[in-house]
């Protein structure tokens, strides 16, 4: 009888896709106002703690732009990112110089992710970069980065 | 005399929110020691000032219009206050906002003339 109840179980859980992760984004309002007023909310399980202490600690050269905010709100962003920052899953996180890495698209996950996407690709006018990922994932703002959710633009 | 100082702090709390953009024309022109030009506001805008952006890269020539991130492609909405109310009404996102930018696109912060031009032009804008 226990063996019974015990497969249906077994099967239901070999049937969840194994890319099935979460990447809401938890409610934060500083995060929201500051973040989104120049890109998406990238979800905070995308990159370590430690990344996100460095990114959080260069706002004034952030890729390129000065992104400072009041040290208060800095500090409160910090704290939510670090709370929620990803694990292990995010795979390697660190440069070659064991410097934590400042881009989720630098990740060793992301990378293996999208290792079948040509460099051509990323550059079509309708994608522009990496960082967009909503060209592709279409509900990449609520979360789903799932396989079925993708259409990617000519 | 607790009633005064409650009546001054709800002034202040009030009062830190109040701004409408015509005071950072007057705040700016205050201290550039100098009227504003709309012209020269407009110009600055519009042109590279040697950096790899203008005013106009995200905002648009035309700031009465929706904008893009030059970078990220974001939307962003008219920065002229005839086409968004929200614009110029707190000191401390206009504070922000102009030292945040003006670093991307001249590599230095603005001037107060700079700023007041700059809001002279805005305020123009129908």
């Amino acid at each position: 009888m226990k063996k019974l109840i015990a497969l249906p179980a077994l099967l239901a859980v070999l049937a969840l896709p194994a890319h099935a992760d979460n990447y809401s984004v938890p409610k934060h309002a500083a995060f929201q106002e500051e973040c989104t007023s120049c890109h998406m909310a990238y979800p905070p399980q995308m990159l370590d703690a430690d990344s996100w202490r460095a990114v959080m600690n260069g706002l004034s050269k952030h890729f390129g732009s000065d992104a400072s905010i009041d040290q208060k709100r800095r500090a409160a962003i910090a704290d939510f990112l670090v709370a929620h920052a990803g694990g292990r899953k995010t795979g390697g996180t660190r440069d070659a110089n064991g410097k934590p890495l400042l881009r989720i698209s630098e990740t060793a996950r992301f990378e293996k992710k999208h290792r079948e996407i040509a460099a051509a690709t990323w550059q079509r006018a309708s994608i522009k970069s990496p960082a967009n990922c909503t060209a592709c994932h279409a509900q990449a703002a609520a979360g789903d980065y799932n396989e079925r959710s993708i259409r990617i633009p000519k | 005399m607790r009633h005064s100082l409650i009546i001054t702090a709800a002034l202040f709390a009030t009062g830190a929110q109040a701004e409408v953009p015509r005071d950072f024309l007057a705040r700016f022109e205050k201290e550039a020691g100098t009227a504003a030009s709309a012209e020269r506001g407009a110009r600055f805008f519009t042109a590279k000032q040697g950096g790899e952006w203008s005013c106009a890269s995200c905002h648009t020539e035309r700031p009465t219009l929706a904008g893009r991130h030059a970078r990220t492609d974001k939307a962003i909405a008219p920065l002229a206050p005839a086409a968004n109310a929200e614009r110029f009404t707190d000191a401390a996102k206009v504070d922000k906002w102009f030292r945040r930018n003006c670093n991307d696109t001249l590599n230095r912060l603005c001037s107060a003339q700079e700023k007041a031009d700059v809001m002279a032009w805005l305020l123009s804008l129908k």
